[in-house]
Formats: structure tokens, sequence, C-alpha cells
């Protein structure tokens, strides 16, 4: 079975699948590459200021947000937006964009944790597997490797985090953990992948040929080679932990009250969906510019970092 | 093909016992125990004692883990220490209505995604093609349960044409056992139609650039004839396995689902079970919910080979 390195959605995607033909990059004319470098700018850009603009939003909370987040105002509640309150008010009277802001952080505080767990641990792993495929003696370290990575696999996000909070109480630490857990299998399989290519490589063959070691031909040659498509997937690793962060919050078993989150914020605007909607739509659209952010960006740089993919238009 | 399909099955008893053996080890790691968890801090000691003996607490943990197991497989979950209820009938009712409500949402986004995939494809220099595009990359980014809140605003409070939440079995009356199926399965199946496009466009364009369907153009064929006749057999292969991958997602995503409209799927059991810390529930549902995601897997992967010969032959 071939890996693709593929940074998409979910990484079992290229599992079983057959190898696109090596040719597809090289099939398309002038025309179509300078039209898709157009385009690879316009989803890089776009994602770039979406996440930048998450990122202000969390980082201006820190200094200056125009209500205090525990500030309650019984007179001013359920408030549509208006000067003194752009985004209007939630049921005790709280500001609704303070805690939009205040969310923003703890959107990016569990994106940045999972994350971090996911590349730390799944990078090394997939490097580690591929070093050991490439031996005639190893292979069996990487079957179980990577085996053992698709068991992984049968856990999705979602699912470890309600059992993280099931076993570990309900908050936003067993929640990052959680979704940084599930999120390794996607980048071992990256990992794997990209070190197996470089390892094939004549610059490879060299450098074992002039006696390096496997742990210094990993540091020198595998991992600036892998990168890209390592931070591909952590952009989209990311997305997919602001939706699981917003989801666990939303079911009450992610971060819990008195700390705004966006998925609580969405919970919370149930019991008024008939009379006042808008209290819906604030966190939900941050939710899904958050998502599309990283998203977007991570294609961006997925066209930029591996050519074979700007011909798939993917 | 017959080593291939053992193979797979071999893994997939593998992750079984691997995940069973983890998440007992998770359930047991609880600091205290299951006893004390159902019984509440405030508990005396005897009365733990006796909830203990009373549920084979005390037994070592090898010796209940293979209990658990050994009743698992001859389809007993156990009793619920918090509730006293047994759990198997539990997940048996609640698994059928998530059942309904994924297969339902599958269905819908492929019937949705092939179509506009495809389009998206052939017209990929169109603004109808970028169009699609577009409106897929936002509509991943919407997560399911927004998308709901959104439907029931409109469609339920706003326009009244669907009720918002509740569930109603089909045999108490088939109509409003659909009319109740509509917001739920349209919220799951949106999204997941918007991820299926994009790999549907993404799978077409690449078979548009085999030699084959060169071949067949040269012969004459039209592009659209070029790949219906012999491009949308191989454009199905990548898009199976990532049906596949998303009827596993619909399966854990539908625990949201259930939960805002108030349906009595094994979401809404898992969650009321981490609630009321009734862990012996939330093991088996855990168990439930694993099992079908894998045996979602293995289908997936003996089904590719039957479809693509070149794999067959590679596996």
């Amino acid at each position: 079975m071939s890996h693709r390195p593929t940074g998409a959605q979910n990484p079992r995607d290229a599992a079983g699948v057959a190898a696109p033909p090596a040719t597809a990059a090289m099939a398309m004319g002038p025309t179509e590459s300078r039209r898709s470098a157009l385009r690879l700018n316009a989803s890089m850009v776009i994602g770039a200021v979406l996440v930048v603009l998450i990122l202000g939003l969390a980082l201006v909370s820190f200094f200056w947000t125009p209500y205090d987040p525990g500030e309650i105002d019984p007179v001013a509640r359920l408030q549509s937006g208006s000067l003194d309150h752009p985004f209007g008010t939630d049921k005790f009277g709280r500001d609704t964009l303070t805690w939009v802001m205040y969310g923003a952080r703890i959107t990016l505080l569990v994106g940045v944790v999972a994350v971090g767990i996911a590349l730390l641990i799944g990078t090394p792993i997939g490097i580690i597997a591929a070093i050991f495929a490439k031996q005639p003696w190893g292979i069996w370290i990487d079957a179980v490797i990577m085996r053992a990575n698709d068991i992984l696999l049968a856990f999705p996000a979602l699912l470890l985090a309600i059992v993280f909070a099931a076993v570990f109480s309900p908050g936003t630490g067993p929640a990052m953990v959680a979704v940084g857990i599930a999120a390794i299998p996607g980048f071992a399989r990256v990992a794997r992948s990209g070190t197996l290519q470089v390892l094939g490589s004549e610059y490879v063959r060299a450098a074992k040929a002039s006696n390096r070691g496997a742990p210094a031909i990993a540091a020198v040659h595998v991992l600036p080679n892998i990168a890209g498509m390592v931070i591909v997937q952590a952009s989209v690793a990311f997305a997919i932990s602001v939706l699981a962060e917003a989801g666990l919050s939303f079911l009450g078993l992610g971060t819990q009250a008195p700390v705004p989150s966006w998925g609580r914020m969405l919970q919370e605007s149930q019991q008024f969906l008939s009379t006042h909607p808008e209290l819906a739509l604030w966190p939900g659209v941050f939710i899904a510019l958050a998502v599309l952010g990283f998203n977007l960006l991570g294609d961006g740089l997925r066209d930029r970092f591996d050519p074979k993919m700007e011909a798939r238009g993917a | 093909m017959l080593n291939y399909a053992l193979s797979r099955a071999t893994q997939f008893a593998l992750s079984l016992i691997f995940a069973s053996v983890v998440v007992f080890a998770l359930m047991s790691l609880l600091p205290g125990n299951a006893a004390q968890v159902a019984l509440g801090t405030n508990a005396t000691p005897e009365a733990v004692a006796a909830l203990e003996a009373q549920y084979g607490l005390d037994r070592p943990p090898v010796i209940r883990y293979f209990d658990w197991v050994l009743g698992m497989l001859g389809g007993d979950f156990g009793t619920s220490y918090v509730t006293g209820a047994e759990i198997t009938p539990v997940i048996v009712s609640s698994v059928q209505v998530t059942a309904i409500l994924v297969i339902a949402a599958i269905a819908l986004s492929v019937v949705i995604a092939v179509p506009l995939g495809t389009f998206a494809a052939l017209e990929q220099r169109n603004w109808i093609g970028v169009t699609i595009s577009a409106a897929s990359q936002i509509g991943i980014a919407i997560p399911n349960f927004l998308a709901a809140i959104i439907l029931v605003i409109v469609f339920s409070l706003t326009l009244g044409w669907f009720p918002s939440q509740g569930w109603m079995a089909p045999i108490e009356g088939f109509g409003g056992f659909l009319l109740r199926l509509v917001l739920p399965v349209v919220s799951l199946a949106l999204v997941q139609a918007a991820i299926l496009t994009r790999y549907v466009r993404s799978a077409v364009l690449d078979v548009m650039r085999e030699d084959f369907i060169r071949t067949a153009r040269a012969k004459g064929l039209t592009r659209t004839k070029a790949l219906f006749v012999h491009g949308l057999r191989n454009a199905a292969i990548p898009v199976i396995t990532v049906a596949g991958v998303q009827l596993a997602t619909l399966l854990v995503g539908a625990v949201i689902i259930e939960q805002i409209f108030v349906l009595p799927g094994i979401g809404s059991e898992l969650v009321r079970a981490v609630a009321n810390r009734d862990l012996v529930a939330v093991q088996g549902i855990v168990m439930v919910l694993v099992l079908l995601v894998l045996i979602i897997n293995l289908v997936v992967d003996i089904l590719v080979p039957v479809i693509d010969p070149r794999i067959r032959s590679a596996a």
C-alpha cells in the first residue's frame, strides 16, 4: 500500500488508493500553472488574513476588551447589536464582543497545545518508521508502528475527548490532550511518506556513502525536506482541533464556565434561538472563520510545498 | 486477494482488542474507583465496599477485564452502577436511531456531492466550477452543530416547516418519523457533502488526465461521454475510501446533532453516561462506536480492491 504525502482532512484517504500518475504535474499547460499559482496565493492570503484576525482578537483581549467578561448588567440583557454593544449581550447582559475576544484565546490555546502534542510525537514516529522500513531487518518494526497508528485512527478526536472527559473530569486540559493524541496518526503518516521519498533520493545515498549515520541524515536531510508537509498537516490539524474544542464545549464536556469559549456560547444561545437568534450568530461565525482560515492556509501551503497537489487542484 | 482480506481481518481483530484494553485501562485509571464515583464522595466506606462486592469490583483488574470482554462477546454489556439497569437494551435501541441518522446522512451527502463534484471538475475553469469549489470550502468550515442551529432558526422557528426537536419511531407514524429526520440528517449531510464534493472533484480531475481517457477522446468520444463510460468507475475508488472515513466521522459527529435535536441515539446515551459518571455505560458505548468505526474501515479496505483490479493484483 502506498502512502501518498497528503495533508488532507483525514490521513486515511490516501490509504488503499492508487497513486496518481507521476505525469499529472507535467501534463498541465503553462496557462494552467499560472492560473493555479494565482489561486494558491488567494487561498493562502485569505487563510493568513483570517488566522491573523483570530490571533489579533486573542492578543488584544489581553490588553483591552470593551467590557470585563464577568461584568453582569441586568438592565442590558439580551440586547441586539448597538453602539455600546456591537455584537449585543447575552442573558446576563455580558458583552458578546468581549466574550468572542476571550473565546479566541481558548480556541488558539487548544489548537496550539493539541497540534504541538501531535506534531512533536507524530513526526518523529513517522520518521523512525520510515528509516526502519528502509532496512531489510526493520520492516516489521515499521509495520508494527504503522499498525499501531492505524489503531489510533479508530478513535476519532471527539470520541477520545469524550472518553477523557469521562475519566478526568471535563475541562480544557483533557480536551487538548485528547485532541492532540487523536491527531498523532496524521502527522506520523505524513512524516513517514515524506521521509520515504527523501530516503530514496540521490543526496541521501551520497550521505550514506560518506558514512553519515541515520540520526544525522534525519536531522540534516529529512527534517528540512518534510517540514513543508508537516506544516500543512499542522494547519489542517489546527482546523480540526478548533472544531473538536467547539463541539466538546457545546456538549458541555470541554471548556467549563466561567471561561469564555465559542462552543459554550453557542450552546447557551440555544434556549434563546426563537427570540434572539443573533446570540448564536457571533460564536458561530467566528468558529467558521477560524476553521476556514486554517483550512485555506493549509491548502495554500500545500500547493506551495507539494507541486503534485497543484495539478490536482484539491 | 484472500491473503489481503485475511490480513485486514487480523488487523481488525487486533485493533478491537487493543481498543478494549485502552478503554478498560483508562476507566480503571480513575482516581478512586467506580463504586466510589457512582455513590459520590459522601458515601460511607461500608457502602462503597458493599457495592464493590456486589459488582465484583474487588476482583483483580485482569479478571474484571476478561469478564467484561467475554460478556460483550456474548452481547452483555453489563449493569450500570449508577442506575442499576442493564446496558445492552439501551445500546441496542439507541444504536438503531443513530444508524438511521448516519446512513441517511451519508446517502444524502453522496447524492449531493457526486454530481456537484463531477460538474465542478468538468467546469473547472468556469465561474460555476469556481463557485462550487468556494462554496464547498465554506461548507467545510461550518461545524455540523452550527449548520443545525441555522437550519432550526430558518426552517423550524421561522418557517415552521419542521419540528425543531424530537423523535418518532417509524412504526408510530412514518410521516412524523420522516419529518423529524429531515433537519438532523441535512445538518449532518451538508458538511460531509462539502468535503466529499472536493474529493469527487479532485478524483474526476485526476481521472480526466489518464491515458485511457485521452484514448477514448481520440476515438471520438466527448469529454462527458468519456468520463461516464470510462472515468467514473476509476474516480469512484478514492471517493469510496473518503466516504468510508466520513461514515466514521458522522457516527461521532452525530453525538452533537443528537443532543441538539434531542434524539434518543447512542451519542445522547454517551453524553448522558459521561454526565452521570456511569462508567460501565461509557465503556460499553465507546466500544460499540469503535467497533462500528473499525467495521466501516474493514469494509472499505476490502471493497476497494474488489472495485479496482489494479489494487487487487498489487495486494
